[in-house]
């Protein structure tokens, strides 16, 4: 197990490696000089060239990504273009918002999810089953920000029986915070929570047709234990998967999610960024996301070895 | 003797991959729905500019929120401009989208996933960790970040999906070729001197297609959320053009007024990534058993 927890550190280390790469070489990308976006057509020669000096664009490519690294390294992930004002405490002043609401809309996706999709596969064939198979496929091909949309024109807007817009921190007001919340994570785990009973439905119909579940009901076990007891817990390992890759998922629809409901999240963060062509703002944004996607998905990779012994051996 | 022989074989020649295809495909009606629904929009796409029956960025502001009827089919937007003609041109765009990421994609995907399977070792190590990272980055936020470097715009937003998704069509191909280079008829073929490059075009490719088909599908679908999400932030078709994603952007402001403004997009969206997932879905099952662990 140890070895196992060794390995996939080192891939999760060297994925980052990876992705770090690519989001420095955005800036390689922006047409012309940086420092235009800045200093404006006007600028005088030396006006560039010392804000060149100063930004470190004279230095070798290498270098500015070992600085860039570094600093990133050590939590500094430099400074918005526009307003001087550090990356990493504009992404640590709004992040709260947005975990609150990846987390939540990852909770109520795998608890719906797995509830319906546990559901279904029981009484494969039946009426509910056919219900959440086609809501689950109407659930997945919808837009999600769509969903937030009609949310909030006929429960927010028409009925008043939500807010539209904002967010109250959770010290402030619990309710509040909860109201505020509530349609945004709906609208997020909406999707997730199709995919989940999607994959649940299959893994648990797969799983009921084995020999072992044959035998608990040969030995007399209810349907009931048969599932919750010993069923599920295999049927359960793909279902792992696809609540990994939901993280990732929710993690870029929130900011959809933030922009229909006003949240000034990281998603809005992003948007202004991206709007002010703020790129080390963007470039903070992006890398962070990918960390906390490959963090979520080692604990995923890692909690096959608890729910499978047999995987973590053979890995 | 040969008379008795050719007696005894069945009157029909068994059924071919294609045909047996076709007949399970057939089987499952919401499927072939499905498949005329894509087939209609691909045309209401191509025959955009003919068949709106509006000029859709004209504004009559006397006709604003006007609600659907004989005038405006579908309504008119707080512009005073018509809907359905709106909905009509930007199908176009959609499909644009839709086509542009997925081409990318498998540009990008197939011949690296081909090449990391076939060869394996090293060449498939390295470029299956670059499918990885690639995978980890949330699609949406690598886009926005494309945007901000190249500008606004479809065509830019749609290049940094297809490069996004590529690992998708990467791990598919990877698979396939890692399989089919263990078949014994790869090894006669080798063994009597076929060049790699001829048995990849006679062998591996025709094994692809219906895992191709699947995966294409899928990512079309994948691709235009991202569309008429990137539009909805006002990051993809850039105004007056109509995009679905672009025409819910407003949407909102008047929607206790003109709730079809908020409705028709979005069932528009809603209806051609269903048609698209439940048509590769229905491909994925109608492969026959002998194909069915490369899908």
């Amino acid at each position: 197990m140890l070895r196992l927890v060794a390995t996939r550190l080192l891939t999760l280390l060297l994925l980052v490696w990876i992705v770090s790469i690519a989001v420095f070489a955005l800036v390689l990308l922006i047409p012309g000089d940086p420092t235009s976006t800045l200093l404006g057509d006007n600028a005088t020669p030396e006006q560039v060239a010392t804000l060149r000096a100063s930004m470190g664009l004279d230095d070798p490519l290498i270098v500015r990504y070992g600085d860039w690294l570094g600093g990133a390294l050590g939590g500094d992930l430099g400074t918005s273009m526009l307003t001087s004002y550090p990356v990493t405490q504009a992404i640590t002043d709004r992040i709260g918002i947005t975990v609150s609401l990846v987390v939540l809309s990852l909770v109520v996706s795998v608890v719906v999810g797995l509830a319906i999709g546990v559901l279904a596969a029981v009484r494969q064939g039946g009426v509910f089953d056919r219900i959440a198979l086609l809501g689950s496929s109407v659930g997945i091909a919808m837009p999600n920000f769509w969903l937030g949309l009609v949310l909030v024109t006929f429960l927010g807007a028409e009925l008043g029986l939500f807010p539209t817009s904002g967010y109250v921190d959770l010290g402030a007001d619990p309710a509040q915070w909860a109201a505020h919340l509530a349609l945004p994570v709906v609208t997020l785990a909406a999707g997730g929570a199709a995919e989940i009973a999607r994959q649940a439905r299959a893994s648990v119909v797969d799983t009921l047709q084995l020999d072992f579940v044959r035998t608990l009901h040969a030995k007399g076990l209810s349907p009931l234990s048969i599932v919750g007891k010993h069923a599920l817990r295999t049927a359960l390992i793909p279902v792992i998967t696809v609540i990994g890759l939901q993280v990732s998922r929710l993690f870029g629809l929130s900011v959809l999610v933030e922009a229909v409901f006003a949240l000034p999240g990281i998603g809005s963060l992003m948007v202004q960024s991206v709007f002010d062509r703020d790129i080390p703002m963007v470039q903070g944004t992006v890398l962070l996301a990918t960390v906390v996607v490959v963090t979520v998905n080692l604990l995923v990779d890692l909690s096959y070895g608890w729910l499978n012994p047999k995987a973590a051996l053979t890995s | 003797m040969t008379a008795l022989v050719e007696k005894a074989l069945p009157a029909t020649p068994p059924e071919s991959a294609w045909r047996a295809f076709r007949r399970r495909f057939g089987r499952q009606r919401l499927a072939v729905v499905m498949a005329g629904v894509l087939g209609v929009l691909v045309l209401i796409a191509v025959l955009a500019p003919w068949i709106t029956p509006q000029d859709p960025n004209a504004q009559t502001l006397l006709d604003r929120l006007d609600a659907p009827g004989a005038e405006h089919w579908l309504g008119a937007d707080d512009l005073g401009r018509d809907v359905a003609s709106r909905l009509i041109v930007a199908t176009r765009v959609t499909i644009y989208a839709g086509a542009l990421a997925t081409v990318v994609s498998m540009v990008i995907g197939l011949p690296f996933g081909l090449l990391a399977g076939y060869l394996r070792g090293w060449t498939d190590a390295v470029l299956s960790r670059i499918a990885d990272a690639l995978m980890a980055i949330p699609p949406l936020l690598f886009a926005m970040a494309i945007v901000a470097v190249l500008g606004r715009g479809v065509t830019n937003a749609m290049i940094a999906i297809g490069i996004v998704t590529a690992p998708r069509f990467f791990r598919m191909a990877r698979g396939v070729a890692l399989v089919i280079r263990e078949e014994t008829y790869i090894e006669a073929a080798r063994s009597i001197g076929c060049p790699t490059s001829t048995i990849v075009r006679t062998h591996v490719l025709p094994n692809m297609a219906s895992p191709l088909i699947v995966q294409v599908s899928i990512t079309m679908g994948f691709a235009i959320l991202f569309e008429a999400g990137l539009s909805f932030l006002g990051l993809g078709v850039q105004p007056p053009d109509a995009s679905w994603g672009s025409m819910l952007q407003r949407s909102t402001q008047f929607a206790g007024e003109a709730p079809w403004l908020v409705l028709l997009p979005g069932l528009a969206i809603l209806l051609t990534v269903l048609a698209l997932n439940t048509v590769g879905d229905a491909v994925r099952d109608s492969v026959g058993r002998e194909n069915r662990r490369l899908v």
